[in-house]
């Protein structure tokens, strides 16, 4: 097998691709002119997506059936109860980060309690907590729109080394993932309980711990992004989280995760996120109007989901 | 010339390659009208294949197929089905969302049109009362709900069923092997009544009494070649284990310790009598297929395994009878899939060590010969022998004391299963405890104590002497406590 073929059959790879193409399409309308600005810009933004997308795709590998539709509520809840607690006072950072945090918990096991007792399938429990949660978010918020922290501001919007801070977060965020999925245990049992729970459940792991732990995760995860996303645009506004619910989900599929469950990864979820950026600057930069660039969006995506999806058949 | 001219089906020099495994190698195979051919070898010998390629779902890379003298070019699954081929396999191949009615209408694409229900009811019921006389099983139920059993009892049903194109050969690839005693004889009276009509069979087959006595033929492989081809009668089942290349050892004789005295390990209150095991002991769960045994061994795992917490030190382990369902993990190379069940010895807080897991990979795929070049291929690549291997391995790679064991030999070979035994005996001598769900009668008669199930319910307990084919059947049928 030479190394080009080896790549080649890397799940991943198509995203990479797909996103490197689209880069490339896009600057050279300037020329060459946007490349650091545009190259900051996808970083950033596809920051967040792969924080969301890590999580949604630990739960999505844990089998047919699993999905968290509660991110984007979450992820409103944690930037506006955050903001509203730290009050743009820097001192109060890090308990902001905690009260986004323990929100992540207390909707995850609000999440796996409804799956588990209440025997709702995840995906109406979460998009019931969902609802829950997103209420919520409107009623301590009261369409007030608190600034964050200035330490805050600055940190989420200014870069390290010409590499965005938050670009930064989320490549530790992936490294943990990367961790955890392929190094230990816990990364054995999530996919083999998205082969087959029953023979999981006979080859002696703890099926249901190991599952509230990843929804727990994945709520988690959204808090975080929340947080650093309210931060990032200058506060919390009740609609942040929304595009996120299609997006967690999105980059998933086309960086190559098995929809099916059992088969992760995490290389995939940054070729996604920052595809998913770069065809709408792209699309922008060509001068598309907004109705054909939606449809464009649409249809590009679902090529690289074939494309990849073939490949994946394949091996 | 003349014999491919009669054949209902012949196979010339067929060879078929997976990789670098050659399958089939020249493989010569006639089938004439109103013959039962009983075909018999190791795992891995190419029997599956042969089959395949006989029911049209592989085209041999060399070699031809033909039938009724006729060469047949382009052959595929549908050809095969017009031509009145029919397959049972040992995976079972309905689908369970669906009722057996349902299930027939997919088998026979001509039932189609107004009232295909009522056709179809009426051909599966048929075929079933004419194979399993009194089988008590309504067509409108799910495949789902049925036991593996009646699964296999309606899948053999289907394959002679009669809607428009009647069965010619049937291929039976280890029908029996879910069926108890009395369905199984009822299915091998049916292909005798099958063949006197004219129909053709292949039977396959680890119950080699089995093959002796149903067969008029019997062909042996090995390797992916025909080693052995005479008429059943030039066969005996001490000729037959050494064609197939197996020396048989004697049997591993009753086991006499005494263990009334070891420690109690388990205890469980059952239906009927209660369910205890001792430290060291060979428990037996006996009796007709599917009357209980395998909800006792269910109900023996969840009371000890937790389904929150990691456990470093199971009490229980599982050897999954229906691999498919529980057992394999098909996306994971063969290692992972052997070491899943122990990765609390093979790490450091929480990290797999990697060396730990090749290294104890490589020691039990020496141990019981998993028959693979490389331990991370994929565990899809080996043959339904090797991977019932593979988790045989995973359950006594574990520190956990008892095994529950859910009639993992089923379609497993002669060899195999000798050394398989052998591992249970040394193991259980060094104080394991062994529960063993088995629906053969050579295994049953391999343990220390027996408890016999009938209509959910343990209905007696045998032990030492007692321990024999005439007291199981006895008790399985008539409940009457010994």
């Amino acid at each position: 097998m030479t190394p080009l073929f080896r790549l080649v059959s890397k799940p991943w790879i198509w995203s990479w691709l797909a996103a490197f193409v689209v880069w490339f399409l896009t600057i050279m309308v300037t020329l060459g002119a946007s490349t650091l600005g545009l190259s900051q810009a996808a970083l950033t933004f596809a920051a967040f997506s792969v924080i969301v997308g890590i999580g949604q795709m630990f739960v999505i590998t844990l089998g047919p059936g699993n999905i968290d539709l509660s991110v984007p509520a979450t992820m409103t809840l944690a930037g506006t109860v955050a903001l509203k607690l730290m009050n743009v006072e820097n001192g109060l950072i890090l308990s902001g980060l905690l009260i986004a945090l323990v929100i992540g918990l207390v909707v995850g096991l609000c999440n796996y309690a409804l799956i588990k007792a209440l025997r709702i399938p995840p995906i109406i429990a979460t998009l019931s907590t969902s609802f829950i949660v997103q209420s919520a978010a409107i009623w301590t918020n009261r369409g007030l729109r608190i600034k964050p922290p200035s330490v805050l501001a600055e940190f989420t919007t200014s870069n390290t080394l010409g590499v965005p801070n938050v670009a930064i977060v989320a490549l530790l965020i992936s490294l943990l993932a990367w961790f955890l999925l392929e190094k230990t245990i816990y990364g054995r049992w999530i996919s083999a309980i998205g082969q087959s729970m029953p023979a999981a459940r006979m080859a002696g792991i703890p099926v249901d711990g190991t599952r509230f732990v990843t929804y727990l995760f994945c709520a988690v995860l959204a808090s975080v992004a929340g947080y650093l996303l309210a931060c990032f645009s200058g506060g919390a506004a009740l609609n942040m989280g929304s595009e996120y619910l299609l997006m967690s989900i999105a980059v998933v599929v086309i960086g190559g995760t098995a929809v099916a469950g059992g088969d992760s990864n995490v290389p995939g979820i940054w070729g996604a996120s920052l595809f998913m950026f770069l065809v709408v600057s792209m699309l922008n930069t060509y001068g598309v109007g907004a109705g054909i660039r939606l449809i464009m969006t649409g249809l590009i995506i679902i090529s690289v989901i074939m494309l990849a999806g073939r490949r994946a058949g394949m091996r | 010339m003349d014999e491919v001219l009669k054949a209902v089906f012949a196979v010339d020099g067929a060879k078929v390659n997976f990789g670098a495994v050659r399958a089939l190698d020249g493989v010569t195979l006639r089938v004439m009208p109103g013959e039962c051919v009983g075909l018999v070898g190791h795992n891995g010998a190419g029997k599956s294949t042969i089959v395949s390629v006989i029911n049209g779902g592989l085209t041999p890379h060399e070699g031809s197929v033909a039938s009724d003298g006729e060469r047949l070019e382009r052959y595929g699954i549908n050809a095969a089905r017009a031509r009145g081929v029919r397959c049972v396999f040992q995976e079972l191949s309905l689908c369970p969302n669906l009722s057996i009615v349902e299930n027939t209408r997919i088998m026979h694409r001509d039932l189609g049109g107004f009232g295909w229900r009522k056709r179809a009811a009426k051909i599966i019921e048929k075929s079933l009362d004419t194979v399993f006389s009194g089988h008590g099983i309504d067509s409108g139920r799910a495949v789902g709900d049925l036991s593996i059993a009646e699964r296999q009892m309606v899948e053999i049903a289907m394959a002679f069923s009669d809607a428009g194109i009647a069965p010619r050969l049937v291929i039976l690839d280890e029908p029996t092997s879910s069926l108890d005693a009395s369905l199984a004889r009822q299915m091998l009276d049916h292909v005798r009544r099958f063949t006197a009509t004219g129909g053709s069979v292949i039977f396959i087959s680890h119950i080699l009494h089995e093959i002796l006595e149903t067969s008029d033929r019997i062909v042996v492989m090995k390797d992916g070649r025909v080693v052995a081809e005479r008429p059943a009668q030039g066969f005996d089942h001490h000729g037959l284990v050494e064609a197939m290349g197996t020396v048989a050892r004697g049997e591993g004789g009753q086991r006499s310790r005494e263990q009334s005295t070891a420690p109690l390990i388990l205890s469980h209150q059952a239906k009927g009598l209660p369910f205890a095991a001792r430290e060291g002991e060979i428990v037996g769960l006996a009796g007709l297929a599917g009357h209980g045994q395998t909800e006792l061994l269910l109900a023996l795992h969840a009371a000890h395994s937790g389904n929150w917490l990691p456990e470093r030190d199971p009490l229980v382990t599982f050897v999954a009878g229906d691999r498919r369902l529980n057992g394999v993990f098909e996306l994971w190379s063969i290692l992972r899939n052997f070491s899943i069940a122990s990765l609390g010895d093979l790490s450091r807080r929480g990290l797999v060590l990697a060396n730990e897991e090749e290294t104890k990979g490589a020691d039990w795929k020496r141990r019981i010969e998993i028959r693979t070049p490389d331990m991370d291929n994929r565990i899809l690549s080996l043959s339904g022998g090797n991977q019932q291997k593979v988790l045989f391995a995973r359950a006594l790679a574990t520190r956990a004391r008892v095994v529950l064991m859910d009639d993992p030999m089923r379609g497993v070979d002669v060899g195999t299963k000798q050394e398989v035994y052998a591992i249970i005996r040394e193991e259980a001598a060094r104080g394991r405890t062994f529960i063993w769900y088995s629906t053969e009668t050579d295994e049953v008669r391999l343990c220390d104590r027996v408890y016999v199930f009938r209509e959910g319910r343990i209905k007696a307990e045998l032990a030492g002497d007692e321990v024999n084919e005439t007291n199981i059947i006895a008790t399985s049928f008539e409940g009457v406590a010994v």
